[in-house]
């Protein structure tokens, strides 16, 4: 665990990511496949009509889901004690996909609120397997554990695919995976509220949690119930997780690469860090994905696979330039 | 057992023992899997032809080649890199071979066009990705390894990571890839055991035969090398240059059988870790030859099930993928009891 003094950089890194936030929102609003012309916002009641339906529900169902990953992949690298723990090295992200798989073909036309929940209990057994396996077993090795997960979530995708395959849900599947944000308007996002609602619960229990982070017998000495804070940032984690998948599709890395990123610049308080997470998770999210709508413009490419690509050659080269500190991690 | 370390060492005593109940127990356990797999090969060929006899055998027995080969060669790459890797968990697939294998497929349709490549002979093409495959996988590991320092965890990391790299960059070309040669790119990549290319399958037995060689001839050095590397070096191994030779023979066959069938991400831990528990040995003359075994039997009766239980309502690879990963949490949640 690295601690960064409070330098003048690391005061200033949240209202510089609040900044970044706040200028990709504005871009990410103005962008689109049907050009609209800010003076047109206040004459055009049809450009304000697209940008009341459309363009702002999408930025900020990104800016949510972008920050509720990244703080969920902090609280579960926390919890574990692990840098490579995140929704999509744990399996999470597969049990959810598992949960909404079967929402679909067992309660046919099931409402949202419903597919989120059933994959939300699926996310938490899932994650709730993982961390009790790592917990048992005995080479506990820092790669070790991730590789766990990616393997857990590697049975449950394989089930997935056994059950869609025989249901011809294979494509649908494969959206839930991949997050795609095109189809995104009004009333399609408002479930992401209740992933940013349990990215906030978490602020509030930043400082159990930073407790908990520090193992069984430290929490329990400071006075810290040990099982409880754990179950709760497990919940929390998991509801953020099973939201997002439901609601636009999984974003891989994110809770990867964004809590590492953060955690280099800011230490490991995470009352301290936590916001900055969020922030940054938004921003990725947002940049990623108006590179995604200009690239192919007027067509557009899922903000996953931008994700995917930048955040992936990010983390490799972070692994790269300091492998010494990930390989003693 | 997914044991990350080397052997434990026992007593003289009990070592005495093992080396005298030895040889009977591998004897047993080898003649055993191949009396297996000859019932299952029998089985395989013979269910439910119904007198169609000249139509029915080619075909069947063309499959049973293809499984054969893509089962040594899985169990042959999985046992090695373990031994490599000195960890008995991963796979070459965790380490993102299939999604660099998908990434480069996709990239020939893409930068030769999907007329170009549909033209082109199977032959062509197996040879063109394999080449590639064997090429940009060997200059990873170069770049990664570096000196030697970084080891091995590191890259494992590495290519868990650059898989995803890979798996979207290859997304980002279907986007952006005009839908007929996508088509083009997905009767490729995935053909299955159902629909196998003659030559494709000659060029790949070809392939996997002197892979298989170099491996079993050199069982003693990887017997040397579980040992891990400061103590295999002092055993007077060049451990770096045996290393490259294992890495790139891994990534051969990894190649071979991914080109031929697709990806089949756990069936290589699945049979490995059976094979070793069947065997309860270090040795690798009889763990490469139990695990080969394994994975031909579980090929074999997983395509049997596949065609007459399941009617093609799954695909091999889930089925694989589903028991093998079972079986390895299985394995995982029994170890933390002992």
């Amino acid at each position: 665990m690295t601690r960064a003094p409070r330098t003048a950089t690391t005061a200033a890194t949240p209202w510089v990511a609040a900044a970044a936030v706040l200028c990709l929102a504005v871009v990410s609003m103005l962008v689109g496949a049907a050009e609209s012309d800010v003076r047109a916002l206040w004459s055009d009641p049809e450009v304000r009509e697209v940008f009341v339906v459309s363009r702002v529900p999408r930025t900020l169902a990104l800016v949510l889901s972008g920050a509720s990953l990244a703080v969920a992949g902090l609280i579960m690298q926390h919890l574990a004690r692990n840098r490579f723990v995140a929704p999509t090295t744990a399996g999470t992200v597969d049990a959810a996909a598992v949960g909404l798989l079967v929402a679909v073909l067992v309660v046919p036309g099931i409402a949202v609120m419903g597919k989120v929940l059933i994959a939300l209990v699926f996310s938490l057994a899932g994650t709730a397997l993982f961390i009790w396996l790592i917990q048992r077993v005995q080479y506990k090795d820092v790669l070790l554990v991730p590789l766990i997960g990616l393997v857990l979530g590697g049975v449950y995708r394989a089930g997935a695919e056994f059950f869609a395959y025989r249901n011809n849900l294979t494509q649908a599947l494969n959206t839930w995976f991949n997050a795609d944000f095109s189809g995104i308007i009004e009333g399609r996002y408002e479930t992401l509220w209740l992933a940013a609602a349990a990215a906030g619960t978490a602020y509030a229990f930043a400082n159990l949690f930073t407790a908990t982070g520090m193992g069984e017998a430290f929490a329990t000495n400071v006075g810290v119930n040990y099982r409880a804070i754990m179950a709760t940032g497990l919940t929390i984690a998991a509801m953020s997780t099973a939201v997002v998948v439901v609601t636009v599709g999984a974003i891989p890395f994110l809770g990867l690469i964004v809590p590492n990123v953060a955690t280099l610049l800011l230490g490991d308080n995470l009352r301290r860090v936590l916001p900055v997470t969020a922030l940054l998770g938004a921003a990725l999210v947002l940049g990623c994905d108006i590179v995604g709508r200009l690239l192919i413009h007027p067509y557009e490419i899922a903000v996953g696979t931008i994700v995917g690509v930048v955040g992936s050659a990010v983390f490799l080269a972070i692994l790269m330039r300091r492998g010494n500190r990930y390989a003693a991690a | 057992m997914p044991r990350p370390d080397a052997p434990p060492h026992s007593g003289a005593t009990t070592v005495d023992a093992a080396a005298r109940s030895r040889p009977a127990r591998e004897v047993v356990v080898l003649t055993a899997l191949g009396a297996v797999l000859v019932g299952a090969v029998v089985l395989f060929l013979t269910w439910d032809v119904g007198g169609y006899w000249e139509f029915a055998l080619p075909r069947r027995a063309e499959q049973l080649a293809a499984l054969a080969v893509v089962g040594v060669a899985v169990a042959v790459s999985t046992v090695v890199f373990h031994t490599l890797t000195q960890n008995r968990i991963l796979t070459p697939s965790i380490m993102g071979f299939d999604a660099l294998y998908v990434l480069l497929a996709t990239s020939l349709v893409f930068f030769l066009g999907g007329t170009e490549v549909a033209t082109m002979s199977d032959l062509t093409m197996f040879g063109l990705t394999t080449a590639l495959l064997v090429g940009a996988a060997t200059l990873l590991y170069r770049w990664v390894l570096g000196d030697g320092s970084r080891g091995l965890y590191t890259l494992v990391l590495v290519g868990v990571i650059a898989g995803t790299l890979f798996g979207s960059l290859s997304d980002f070309l279907y986007r952006v890839m005009d839908p007929n040669e996508y088509d083009v790119l997905l009767s490729d990549l995935y053909a299955g055991f159902n629909r196998i290319d003659t030559e494709v399958l000659w060029v790949a037995a070809a392939l996997l035969v002197p892979a298989t060689i170099v491996v079993f001839s050199r069982h003693a050095t990887l017997d040397v090398l579980t040992l891990g590397r400061e103590r295999a070096i002092a055993l007077g191994i060049d451990h770096r240059r045996e290393l490259t030779l294992m890495l790139m023979v891994v990534t051969v066959l990894v190649a071979t059988s991914t080109a031929l069938v697709g990806p089949i991400v756990f069936l290589g831990l699945l049979v490995a870790n059976l094979a070793y528990q069947l065997t309860r040995t270090h040795r690798h003359l009889v763990n490469l030859a139990a695990a080969s075994l394994v994975a031909v039997i579980a090929l074999v009766l997983g395509q049997g099930v596949l065609e007459h239980v399941l009617g093609f309502t799954a695909t091999l690879p889930s089925i694989i993928n589903l028991v093998g990963g079972a079986h390895f949490v299985a394995l995982l949640v029994k170890e933390s009891r002992s």
